[in-house]
């Protein structure tokens, strides 16, 4: 009966993060512009999609910024939190508080003063830039997700492993970063996920010839967004699923050991 | 979850491989920066101008003027052609900003109409080509409307409370406010611009929603009785809902226009008027307008047009009808009072 | 253990990219750009006390109060059940809860949208049950719903990653020991989560605070917050200075609330706030 209740509880969670999504897709194929107006099924949409060279290069751009900002948010962040959370307090609390500010601080803020920055410097803005903005934001989050597991993580396995002859950096792979993962691959993911959706810091740090899917989605407002988009949204939703049912399947092995991991309540 | 990581690898790799080579071949033509809204041009004719001019052309978008102005003000940005709004416009020429055309590169700007040759933000057409243009009116559903709108006032009539949409822009709602006050939409005048803050806290209460864009979809679904849109917009949705129709206050209204210039960032004035040329070709401009919907100030292209749509008021009023209408002037300093003003009717 | 040369890239990082500019938002904020140059002040600030913007900055405050403590309630639960064993794929369905959050959040707003409108496909439902429609766009609620549709995803996923891995022997003594399931929950299954907790507050709140686009569209532009203050202020009234006075403002008032909350974690392991 409590099992019932928590699949149903996931189940409707679940159809509230996905119901926008389904309306998105249905309306990828609606042949009227507007989605007050149902007029009828076609994949005209899909067609167009294919011949905007600007939708296409500002798909490259975003994946890549997304891929590159967040493997090196993941790496640079974690490393921080590791030394962060060896600090002393006064210098901990100096140094959080300063990764709290990009993500106090509102888009236009974050945006502003890094393009104003860049231009002081006279450093181009482009997609290096844009990238170097995707770190920046992206970087706290990852802190905050890995910061959690090291407090979570017990001091004394680690140095039990050095007791037991390991090497400092034999010991950080096989004890530390196993019970971190789960914080580094959460942080991983949001990460990716705010540097796909960034507008306005994207917006004020890159330069000319460089645009990401936001941009270009957000600067369809005053015309109202083209169903070209919903058509890229759904296309890009079905490769992700399609990439997740093949990583399932060659993983599907391994979920036996993994149960031991499991939380019983 | 270690397994991933191969799999990851190897995905980021494939993608990064296979696009960085379809990006490689560098060539040596001339790269044209062109900023515009976003969805404002038919694709195919940057294609058309590519290979006409062997001139690659880097195309990107921006939301609204003002996000356009800091990025080109900033100076980070090398962009060659623009498309701001008039009152944009005005302020760039008085912050020295754009370079003057030389016509000689533009023998299409002829084609453009006489009354819009001389408009007040570029006086002898020294710095900007008109490319679109329009009027802001009232778009209301005639099932839920059952008496002729002649008049701003309409939008504060209590019959129609909650059925009221007004636009989330500062100068275009606030301009609604004054011209129906009688005032003037570049008012500097602070008893007037008090009398029109007053009004549209008093208007709050009625009105549905400060919309965006969404105002297209929400009259075409019949959500809201009356609603403040663009020429441009009101067509397409009278074209989508049967049941709109647009009319123009006798009050007056807002005349807009959206032009091309050229920053002084620009390093290929010579190319950029090239594309500016281009898009004033007939064909071409027609084109445009076809995809857009929007009126075109280009003579030849109201030749080319649907003559259902020319004789439609709603997107070519008659010339009469617009001289009283205020195009929007920069305000300079007095932006901020027309901010304080808007903040106090949103925050109330 | 010597590991802080480890955040030595980082530390390098946030000198460049957060606190240079940091230091120009402040210098903004202070100065006053007059006919004969730049003057130092505190006009701005002043300026920001006025009963207008306090009421602005109360009601942003309100609403991400209760869209944070909405994705907590919501949010826990659903932790638990992703880091329980209910799931055989369960990466599956921690990547599922993430990738609508990679479809564009406008494009998910509008469709939000069609859900909620007065002729929008839940009251359509409703009307064909029989129910009368309700008014469920352009209200406050719309809005809250909105920024909990946003941040969820941001309080689960901390939660979840410390949930995983608490030890379950803790819970199996807790148990033998004579404690009930609530008690277990209570005394030793929430206290070990709450760093999780707590990373999980912050990455909802703060940004919570300083959102605009969601009011802007769900709330019908009624509801003007703190994030549509602070972008007017920088693009449409071109005063910049005031802009940066209200967002150092911010930065203080969030961070001081956020201290507040850290104040229950333990002493020797203080997530580096005040």
């Amino acid at each position: 009966m409590v099992k019932l209740l928590k699949r149903c509880y996931a189940a409707l969670i679940y159809l509230f993060l996905y119901a926008p999504i389904l309306i998105l897709i249905i309306f990828s194929f609606n042949a009227s512009k507007s989605r007050a107006n149902w007029s009828g099924f076609t994949l005209n949409w899909y067609l167009e999609l294919f011949k905007d060279r600007q939708i296409m290069k500002a798909l490259y751009n975003t994946v890549v910024i997304a891929l590159l900002s967040s493997v090196m948010a993941t790496i640079i962040g974690t490393a921080a939190a590791i030394g962060i959370h060896n600090m002393k307090k006064l210098k901990k609390k100096l140094v959080m508080n300063l990764t709290y500010i990009p993500v106090v601080n509102p888009d236009i803020v974050t945006g502003l003063s890094l393009m104003l920055l860049f231009v002081f410097t006279k450093f181009p803005l482009g997609l290096f830039s844009l990238l170097l903005a995707h770190i920046t934001f992206n970087l706290p989050y990852v802190i905050l997700s890995v910061l959690p597991k090291l407090k979570q993580l017990d001091k004394n396995l680690y140095e039990a492993a050095l007791d037991l002859g390991a090497s400092p950096l034999h010991a950080y792979h096989k004890v530390i970063l196993p019970e971190i993962m789960p914080g580094i691959i959460t942080g991983m993911l949001l990460a990716f996920t705010l540097s796909v959706d960034d507008f306005v810091i994207s917006f004020f740090t890159t330069g000319s010839g460089v645009s990401t899917l936001s941009i270009i989605i957000y600067s369809m407002a005053r015309r109202g967004i083209n169903p070209k988009i919903n058509a890229l949204s759904t296309l890009l939703f079905l490769t992700v699923l399609l990439l997740l049912i093949i990583v399932n399947l060659r993983t599907s092995g391994n979920g036996a050991n993994k149960k031991r991991s499991d939380l019983k309540w | 979850m270690v397994k991933k990581w191969p799999i990851l690898l190897l995905i980021t790799l494939v993608l990064t491989t296979v696009l960085t080579l379809s990006s490689c071949g560098q060539d040596n033509r001339v790269v044209l920066n062109v900023y515009n809204w976003g969805d404002y041009i038919d694709e195919s004719v940057i294609k058309e101008f590519e290979k006409k001019y062997n001139i690659r052309v880097n195309y990107d978008t921006f939301s609204t003027n003002e996000d356009m102005y800091v990025k080109v003000k900033s100076g980070g940005s090398n962009y060659d052609v623009l498309f701001p709004s008039d009152y944009t416009i005005e302020r760039m020429v008085k912050e020295d900003m754009l370079l003057k055309l030389d016509y000689n590169n533009i023998p299409n700007a002829q084609y453009i109409e006489e009354r819009f040759k001389h408009l007040d933000y570029d006086p002898q057409n020294e710095y900007s080509v008109p490319y679109m243009w329009g009027t802001v009116g009232i778009i209301y559903n005639k099932t839920m409307v059952h008496e002729p709108v002649t008049s701003w006032r309409i939008l504060w009539d209590e019959k129609y409370s909650k059925q009221i949409l007004m636009l989330d822009s500062q100068r275009d709602s606030i301009g609604v406010a004054l011209k129906m006050l009688g005032y003037s939409m570049n008012t500097l005048n602070l008893e007037e611009l008090e009398a029109a803050k007053q009004a549209l806290i008093k208007q709050k209460p009625l009105v549905l929603a400060y919309v965006g864009d969404d105002v297209k979809d929400k009259m075409i679904a019949g959500e809201a009785a009356l609603a403040v849109v663009w020429s441009g917009d009101a067509v397409y949705m009278k074209w989508e809902n049967p049941d709109l129709e647009f009319a123009l206050p006798e009050e007056a209204s807002n005349l807009w226009f959206d032009a091309m210039v050229i920053p002084k960032s620009s390093k290929h004035q010579t190319e950029a008027e090239t594309f500016i040329n281009f898009m004033c070709d007939p064909e071409i401009a027609f084109k445009n307008a076809d995809y857009i919907g929007y009126s075109s100030p280009h003579r030849e292209v109201q030749k080319m047009i649907d003559p259902e749509l020319l004789a439609d008021p709603t997107a070519y009023p008659a010339d009469a009808m617009l001289e009283s209408y205020d195009i929007f002037h920069d305000l300079g300093e007095y932006l901020k009072v027309y901010d304080r003003i808007w903040t106090e009717i949103k925050a109330h | 253990m010597k590991k802080n040369w480890l955040s030595y890239p980082y530390l390098l990082w946030m000198v460049l990219f957060v606190f240079f500019p940091l230091l120009l938002v402040f210098f903004y904020s202070i100065t006053d750009r007059t006919g004969e140059g730049l003057r130092f002040t505190l006009a701005h600030f002043r300026r920001f006390m006025e009963p207008i913007y306090l009421k602005v900055l109360t009601r942003s405050v309100k609403l991400a109060l209760i869209s944070t403590v909405l994705c907590l309630m919501l949010g826990y639960p659903m932790a638990m059940i992703l880091a329980g064993n209910h799931f055989k794929r369960k990466n599956i369905m921690i990547f599922l809860f993430v990738v609508p959050m990679w479809m564009n959040f406008l494009l998910r707003t509008y469709a939000w949208m069609t859900l909620l409108e007065r002729k929008g496909l839940i009251n359509t439902f409703l009307s064909w049950l029989g129910l009368n429609p309700l008014n469920l766009l352009y209200t406050e609620e719309a809005v809250v719903l909105g920024m909990v549709y946003n941040f969820l995803p941001f309080m689960v996923l901390p939660i979840y990653s410390v949930l995983s891995k608490i030890d379950k022997n803790l819970i199996e003594a807790a148990g033998d020991l004579g404690a009930n399931q609530f008690t277990v929950f209570l005394k030793v299954i929430f206290p070990l989560s709450l760093p999780g907790v707590v990373s999980g507050i912050t990455m909802v709140f703060m940004p919570a605070v300083t959102t605009f686009v969601i009011s802007r569209l769900l709330g019908g532009g009624q509801f003007t917050l703190i994030g549509n203050l602070i972008e007017q202020q920088f693009l449409y009234a071109g005063d910049w200075s005031f802009g940066s006075a209200i967002s150092m403002v911010m930065m203080i008032v969030i961070l001081l609330s956020t201290s507040v909350i850290t104040k229950y974690e333990k002493e020797n392991e203080g997530g580096g706030l005040w």
